[in-house]
């Protein structure tokens, strides 16, 4: 009844689908509160780089939250037309979580950016700043409920198995909502998308610098820009290495798998840098390790003892039956080096940046800033192999302990997937080509240049969309 | 009346709200592309819509979490059932959003020409496909005892009872759409949807009454209820195409309201006590009770829905407030593009 390819298809299906999705949000989430304090600065001083800053920053911000929304609406459809067993078996759980998300935060994201889309000249000054601000809280509020439901797939809690049909039977929903795992994985996702908005404007800042062209707003956002990534990147180094530690209590296969650990190690376990793993036989043909580094960032302790994989296997194998329970090593241990080297390779650049233009300095280096243009791609590649660990890492298991990724698929014909994989693709290809063309002629394009509010004149090469 | 209940007439009430609000949307779109006569009247039809479409469009998003949160297993026996028409509506969904958004962001009438056909077509598509969908889970799937499809994806919810609804509400929305733009535009726009308006609705009038009777006949005969709320949508329809024949879009509008309730009523009622029929055996049908979810979480998701339906009603009501002024050619020029 398994069928492997079936499997294997709907996995690529949906682990495109939401990669995809994932391309968008971290800059929404992470732009929308930049946007809403730029507006509430321009609202209460008056100063027009402000302005030009909103309407600039704001165009970029709508061309990207449109493919946000439907590429996850895709995925509220796909639960269920591939993962049916999963939806089922989640039903119960994942209706309070989702239903807080569809009612509290999506109604209130696409009424208040309509509002405050179009509604400049319609609302007094306040509320229309106040209509930013809500369209900010709908997108973390939408951010924090998904969360909660990807926590209970990586740690259920708050339930009881039903005698009758075995699936999971919601008995307390204070746990769902706040168990630590939420609360650190949430803050490491929002940390993430603001690392990513600041690269971003960063980068966006460093095209206009290099010019030197815009240069009153585009010095304005450079420096908000290094701000607001350097306090996100150093909170990020605080939750990530918290959720380590949850992650290593919760789930100690994903950490063994994602530090290439065969045998339980410790007190003063090495840290591997670099390893060949080899998952048929269940050892490293060879590493680079650090000596108890492993210790200290799973444990906050030098004397801690980590369980490598084998051991962990032989448990797993009491408590569930025969079977492989451990993740792709490979993949674990290098997505999870990629996830914290790109992620943080942004902010690290933002400080030597940040030195060579003190006081108002703009070096003339051409590789100083192609390297600050460029680097916008590092935070993307960091979040995709954020998921990528985190989602790798719990395999095989797609609700950890309770149901297999292999038994949660929907039983449908291969051939569906053969339809529907291709024309994912076409569309996806084909809309990331053109959003990225659209983004990068606004991103040029700069700010406005004078205050007008903005007609449709026939004559004006780029019409701003925040009028 | 429990909770399950309550959260059956919760899911038809949240897709009335999208039938009604994303009806229009999807009419406007339909009506850009064909009745504008250049660039600039497509444009101002579509800006319209412009600061509300996206919010209407959450309205299918909160009605599938209903299914899903409320009725796991009546989402986890359609869904995957129902892939081929559902993957064509992910198709016009991403297509639609894309052009809407993208539409205004070139200028230059080749760029904006073929968005605003992505536009018609998409909307044409929705339309008429969760029109067959409905139609499709009223008529029934060959479920066997344990909820397992033993159909055709596509095949099994196409049938003339399906394709009835999904033309039903096509005109609807067309009807819907035009009459919308006769409240909401200014000039030659307005003038040629109001015409537009009472020919649509004279259509949709007599599909609307078609699907009453076939509903009734085939699928509610004898619930006096089901007769009743039958023949209070064709009167509302009715009463629809007098307020467009005399120029009263606004009665129009809300008597197509009334009329798109009393539609997803009877489906809901016709489907009653069941979620999901099945055509192999009615005793294999998935109903209300057996698909629900556990009372404590339906507990949580009423509170919930008690505390943020009234808000969001209010929230969005007030921004069509907002932007209650009518649309003209420049108006459109300068807000959206």
């Amino acid at each position: 009844m398994n069928d492997g390819l079936l499997v294997d298809l709907s996995r690529l299906q949906f682990a495109t689908t939401t990669l995809y999705h994932y391309l968008f949000v971290p800059l929404t989430l992470g732009i929308a509160p930049f946007v809403a304090i730029l507006e509430t600065l321009s609202w209460r001083t008056g100063n027009p780089i402000y302005r030009r800053l909103v309407r600039f920053f704001g165009s970029l911000l709508i061309i990207n939250f449109a493919m946000g929304i439907v590429t996850g609406i895709v995925q509220e459809f796909q639960f269920g037309m591939n993962w049916s067993v999963f939806s089922r078996h989640v039903g119960d759980i994942f209706g309070a979580p989702l239903a807080m998300e569809g009612l509290l935060a999506f109604f209130l994201e696409s009424t208040f950016l309509g509002l405050w889309l179009f509604g400049r000249d319609r609302l007094p000054r306040g509320i229309h700043v106040a209509c930013i601000w809500l369209f900010t809280l709908g997108t973390w509020l939408s951010a924090y409920f998904i969360i909660v439901a990807n926590s209970w797939m990586q740690h259920p809690v708050g339930y009881v198995l039903d005698p009758e049909t075995g699936l999971p039977v919601l008995n307390d929903i204070g746990a769902v909502l706040s168990q630590p795992f939420v609360l650190l994985a949430y803050a490491h996702t929002v940390l993430g998308a603001l690392v990513a908005a600041s690269v971003f404007v960063f980068a966006v800042a460093a095209y206009h610098l290099k010019r030197r062209q815009h240069l009153p707003e585009m010095r304005w956002a450079w420096r908000a820009a290094i701000a607001m990534g350097l306090i996100a990147a150093s909170g990020q180094l605080v939750v990530g290495d918290a959720l380590g530690v949850v992650v290593t209590d919760v789930q100690p296969m994903k950490i063994a798998a994602g530090e290439a650990l065969w045998e339980t190690a410790g007190p003063c376990a090495g840290l591997a840098i670099i390893a060949i793993p080899d998952q048929e036989a269940r050892e490293n043909i060879w590493e680079w390790d650090v000596p108890c580094l492993l210790s200290i960032l799973a444990t906050n302790s030098v004397d801690g003892v980590v369980q490598g994989a084998n051991e962990l296997q032989g448990e797993y194998e009491q408590a569930y039956g025969p079977g492989d329970y451990t993740p792709n090593v490979w993949i674990a241990f290098y997505s999870f080096r990629l996830m914290i080297g790109f992620g943080l390779v942004g902010a690290a650049w933002m400080l030597v940046a940040w030195w060579r233009t003190r006081k108002g300095r703009l070096p003339s280096g051409r590789i100083f800033w192609a390297i600050s243009i460029w680097i916008v791609i590092t935070p993307w590649l960091g979040n995709m192999f954020g998921w990528i660990f985190t989602e790798n890492g719990r395999q095989p298991w797609v609700v950890y302990g309770q149901l297999t990724t292999q038994d949660a698929v929907s039983q449908i014909s291969p051939t569906f997937l053969f339809v529907s994989l291709p024309i994912f693709f076409l569309l996806y290809g084909a809309f990331a080509i053109v959003e990225f063309l659209l983004m990068r002629r606004y991103a040029i394009a700069g700010p406005p240049d004078d205050d007008q509010p903005m007609a449709g004149e026939p004559s004006r090469p780029l019409p701003q969309l925040v009028a | 009346m429990g909770l399950p209940e309550v959260w059956f007439v919760i899911v038809a009430v949240l897709w009335t709200g999208f039938f009604f609000l994303e009806g229009f949307d999807f009419g406007v779109g339909m009506l850009a592309r064909t009745l504008g006569s250049d660039e600039s009247e497509r444009g101002q039809m579509l800006a319209a819509i412009g600061p509300v479409w996206d919010a209407d469009e959450v309205w299918l998003v909160a009605g599938g979490i209903a299914i899903f949160a409320a009725f796991p297993a009546w989402y986890a026996a359609l869904f995957p059932a129902a892939y081929l028409p559902l993957l064509l509506v992910i198709v016009a969904i991403i297509v639609r959003a894309v052009a809407i958004e993208y539409r205004s962001k070139r200028p230059g009438p080749k760029w904006r020409s073929r968005w605003d056909t992505a536009v018609a077509v998409a909307s044409l598509l929705l339309a008429f496909l969760f029109g067959v969908f409905w139609g499709g889970i009223v008529h029934g799937i060959p479920l066997t005892a344990d909820g397992t499809f033993v159909g055709h994806s596509l095949l099994s919810f196409l049938n003339p009872y399906s394709l009835l609804t999904g033309l039903t509400l096509l005109l609807f929305s067309l009807a819907h759409g035009a009459t919308f733009l006769a409240l909401k535009t200014t000039g030659a726009v307005r003038a040629k949807n109001e015409s537009w308006a009472r020919r649509f609705d004279v259509v949709a009038g007599a599909l609307m009454t078609g699907f009453a009777v076939w509903t009734y006949w085939a699928y509610s005969r004898g619930d006096v209820v089901a007769l009743m709320v039958g023949l209070l949508a064709v009167v509302a329809m009715a009463i629809a195409l007098a307020a467009n024949a005399r120029v009263r879009p606004m009665v129009a509008f809300w008597a197509h309201g009334v009329a798109i309730a009393a539609f997803v009523a009877q489906i809901f009622i016709a489907l009653y006590p069941n979620v999901l029929p099945s055509t192999v055996d009615p005793a294999d049908s998935l109903t209300v009770q057996g698909s629900a979810a556990s009372p404590y979480s339906l507990t949580i998701i009423t509170v919930v829905a008690a505390i943020a339906l009234p808000m969001v009603i209010a929230y969005q009501a007030w921004s069509f407030w907002v932007f209650r002024k009518r649309i003209s050619v420049d108006d459109a020029a300068r807000a959206y593009h």
